[in-house]
C-alpha cells in the first residue's frame, strides 16, 4: 500500500494504471464517446453455446453491436460417407446428424429412399413410427427446456427434465436395444418387432409426461425472472426469418403457421387430429410457450396412436430390400438368397431424385437423395433444420446485451451437429 | 422444347415467356417439377419466383457432381411457396472453373448454403456478400464433395496453426 494513502485509493490509483497500460490496444474511439470497442469471442467452448459454436461479438460495453458465428467445428462429413455406403448402411449416419432427434433423421431418410422404392410401408409400421417421433420430440424438447431454463438460472427445471427424458429414453433402449442411437426406422418399415410390454410402457411414460408438462409450465411461467428475462427478447421481423430459412418452433412463435405435419403430410399424420401451435408475440417466452404447447400435442398424437393401433405386418413386403426373418432364413432357400443379396451387394433404387420434407423438433428437416440406379446413393444433401435457424443469429443478436443473447441461443434450440453435419 | 409433361403447366409458360431462353428443360421428379434454368438467368428467375409466384422461402441450395459426365456440376435450389403449400426445384448446370450469379440479394439467407456449395465443391458465386469457406478450415485445400476427392487419406494438423 502507499505510504499515506487509504486501501480504497491506491485501489483507485492502480485501477486507472491498469486503463492507461492498454489504451494504446483500443480501437478507435468513436467522437464523444466514453466507451471502448471490444471484440470478444464466444465459445467454441461456451457452454450457452450448447455445442461448439463460436460466436464472434463486437461489443460497445454490454451491448452487442455485431455477431458473427462460426460454424464447422463440427464437421463429419457425413454427406460425403453416404457416398460410399449402401443405401441400408446410411440410417446409422442419420442417428449421428441431430443426436437429440435422431428418429425423426431416420424417418426422413427413409421416407425419401422409400419413394424412390415406391414401397408402401404398412400402416401398423407408420403409426408405430409416428408414436415414436412424437416421442423423440418430448425427449428433445425436454433438452431443450432443461438446459434453457438453466442458461437463464432456473436450475430445478432441469432435473425434472433430464428426469423425464429418461424415461423416454428407456422406452427407445426397449424398442431398439439403444437409448440415443437408435437406427429403429428403417428402410421398408422398423428394425425389430416391437417388444412385448411396450403398450403398458409407453401409457405409462405418457400419462406420467402429461402431468409433467403442465408442472414444468407452471414453475417457469410463474417465475418473474424466467418472464422477465425472455419477454420482448429477440424478435426480428417476420419476412426477414422466412428469408432467413427460419423453420420450426421459432418460426410458429412469429405468426407463421408453417408445419410439414400439416402442409405435406407423411407417415400417416393426416390421420392423427393435433393442433399447430402458433403465437404472434415472436419473443423467446413465445417459443417457450409454443413448444411447451407443442409437447402437450405430442402427448396427444401418442395417446392416439395407443389407443389406435393398427394391427398387422410391421415391414413392408419387399424381400429384396428387407432381411428375411432369421428363422426363414435359416429354413428357406430363397430367404437365404434374398439375405446373402442383400447383405454383400445392397439393393438396388432406380434412378431419380427425391426432396423429402420431415418435421423434426427443431423444423424443417429434409433429406435430398439421388440415386444413380446403384445399391449406393449418388448423393445424399441434409436440409437440417438448425443451420437455417442459426443464420438469423448475427441479425437477431444485433443490438441487445451479452446476458441476452444467452436467452435467444436457448431460445433457437440449434444442436451443432445438426448445424455442421 | 420442353417435354409435353410440363408444357401446359401455366406457370411454366408465363416463366418461359416472361425470362425467354431461360428454362432450358424440364422434368416431373417423384416429389414434383424439376425446372432447369439456364446459368444466367437463375437471379431474374428466382425473383421472378418470389415476386410473381409467391415462393417467399428459399429451402436450401445445395450441388451434385456428376463427374465425369459433362457440365460437371449440378447446383439445386430448393423453393416453397407458404401461400399455395407449393414446392419447386431448380436446377443449374455448371462447368468445372464457372462462376454462377448469387442470389442473396433475392433471399438474404442463400448466404450461408450458397457459402457451403462454395466450400464443399469449388463454385464461385459472383457479387456474393462473403464468399468463405463455411464448414472446412479456411485455409483447406480441395473440396470435399467432389467426386475425385478421396473419401480418407487426408491429414490435417491442428498443431501446425
Amino acid at each position: 500500500m502507499i505510504e499515506g494513502k487509504t486501501h480504497v485509493e491506491s485501489l483507485d490509483a492502480r485501477h486507472e494504471l491498469q486503463v492507461a497500460d492498454v489504451s494504446g490496444l483500443a480501437v478507435e474511439l468513436p467522437q464523444g464517446s466514453s466507451v471502448r470497442r471490444m471484440t470478444l469471442n464466444m465459445g467454441p467452448q461456451h457452454p450457452s453455446t450448447h455445442g461448439v459454436l463460436r460466436v464472434v461479438l463486437e461489443l460497445d460495453g454490454e451491448t452487442i453491436l455485431s455477431a458473427r458465428p462460426e460454424i464447422g467445428y463440427l464437421h463429419t462429413g457425413i454427406e460425403k460417407q453416404f457416398e460410399v455406403k449402401k443405401y441400408q448402411q446410411g440410417i446409422p449416419l442419420t442417428d449421428r446428424v441431430d443426436y437429440l432427434s435422431n428418429l425423426n433423421n431416420n424417418l426422413c431418410y427413409s421416407l425419401a429412399v422409400e419413394r424412390l422404392l415406391q414401397l408402401e410401408i404398412p400402416p401398423r409400421a407408420q403409426w408405430m413410427r409416428v408414436m415414436l417421433c412424437e416421442l423423440t420430440r418430448v425427449a428433445s424438447h425436454l433438452i431443450w427446456l432443461g438446459t434453457h431454463a438453466l442458461d437463464i438460472g432456473a436450475m430445478t427445471v432441469y432435473f425434472y427434465c433430464f428426469r423425464e427424458r429418461e424415461e423416454i429414453l428407456k422406452i427407445f433402449e426397449m424398442f431398439s436395444g439403444q437409448r440415443m442411437m437408435t437406427s429403429y426406422i428403417r428402410i421398408g418399415g422398423l428394425a425389430l418387432e416391437p417388444p412385448r410390454g411396450w403398450h403398458a410402457a409407453v401409457s405409462k411414460v405418457i400419462e406420467r409426461l402429461a402431468r409433467g408438462i403442465d408442472e414444468y409450465h407452471e414453475l417457469l411461467s410463474s417465475n418473474p425472472i424466467w418472464v422477465n428475462r425472455t419477454k420482448g427478447v429477440g424478435s426480428l421481423p417476420v419476412d426477414l426469418m422466412l428469408e432467413l430459412g427460419v423453420t420450426g418452433p421459432m418460426i410458429r412463435a412469429a405468426g407463421v403457421n408453417m408445419d410439414s405435419r400439416k402442409d405435406c403430410p407423411h407417415t400417416s399424420y393426416e390421420k392423427f387430429d393435433f393442433d399447430v401451435p402458433i403465437r404472434t408475440e415472436n419473443d423467446v417466452y413465445a417459443r417457450f410457450e409454443v413448444r411447451m404447447e407443442e409437447m402437450r400435442q405430442s402427448v396427444r398424437i401418442v395417446r392416439q396412436a395407443l389407443a389406435g393401433m393398427p394391427s398387422g405386418p410391421w415391414q413392408a413386403d419387399a424381400p429384396h430390400v428387407l432381411l428375411p426373418d432369421r428363422e426363414r432364413m435359416k429354413t428357406e432357400m430363397e430367404s437365404l438368397i434374398y439375405h446373402f443379396k442383400i447383405v454383400t451387394e445392397g439393393f438396388r433404387v432406380p434412378e431419380g431424385s427425391v426432396y423429402q420434407v420431415v418435421e423434426s423438433p427443431r423444423g424443417e428437416l429434409a433429406y435430398y437423395v439421388v440415386s444413380n440406379g446403384t445399391p449406393r446413393p449418388h448423393r445424399v444433401f441434409m436440409r437440417t433444420p438448425s443451420f437455417g435457424n442459426l443464420q438469423s443469429l448475427g441479425a437477431m443478436l444485433e443490438g441487445v446485451l451479452i446476458a441476452d443473447s444467452i436467452a435467444v441461443m436457448g431460445s433457437m434450440d440449434f444442436v451443432l451437429g445438426d448445424v455442421d453435419r | 422444347m420442353l417435354p409435353e409433361a410440363v408444357a401446359q403447366n401455366p406457370q411454366v409458360v408465363a416463366l418461359a415467356e416472361q425470362i425467354p431462353g431461360a428454362i432450358v428443360d424440364a422434368t416431373v421428379a417423384v416429389d414434383g417439377l424439376v425446372l432447369g434454368v439456364s446459368p444466367k438467368h437463375i437471379e431474374g428467375v428466382c425473383r421472378y419466383l418470389k415476386e410473381k409466384e409467391s415462393f417467399a422461402r428459399l429451402s436450401a441450395v445445395t450441388g451434385v457432381d456428376w463427374w465425369p459426365r459433362e457440365p460437371r456440376f449440378e447446383i439445386i435450389y430448393f423453393l416453397h411457396s407458404l401461400a399455395r403449400n407449393a414446392r419447386l426445384r431448380l436446377s443449374v448446370r455448371v462447368a468445372e472453373g464457372e462462376s454462377l450469379g448469387s442470389i442473396c440479394s433475392v433471399w438474404r439467407g442463400a448466404n450461408w448454403y450458397e457459402r457451403e456449395v462454395f466450400d464443399l465443391f469449388g463454385i464461385e458465386f459472383r457479387n456474393h456478400p462473403n464468399l468463405e469457406r463455411i464448414l472446412m478450415p479456411s485455409d483447406w485445400e480441395g473440396y470435399p464433395l467432389r467426386k475425385d476427392y478421396p473419401i480418407h487419406g487426408h491429414k490435417y494438423s491442428y498443431q501446425e496453426e
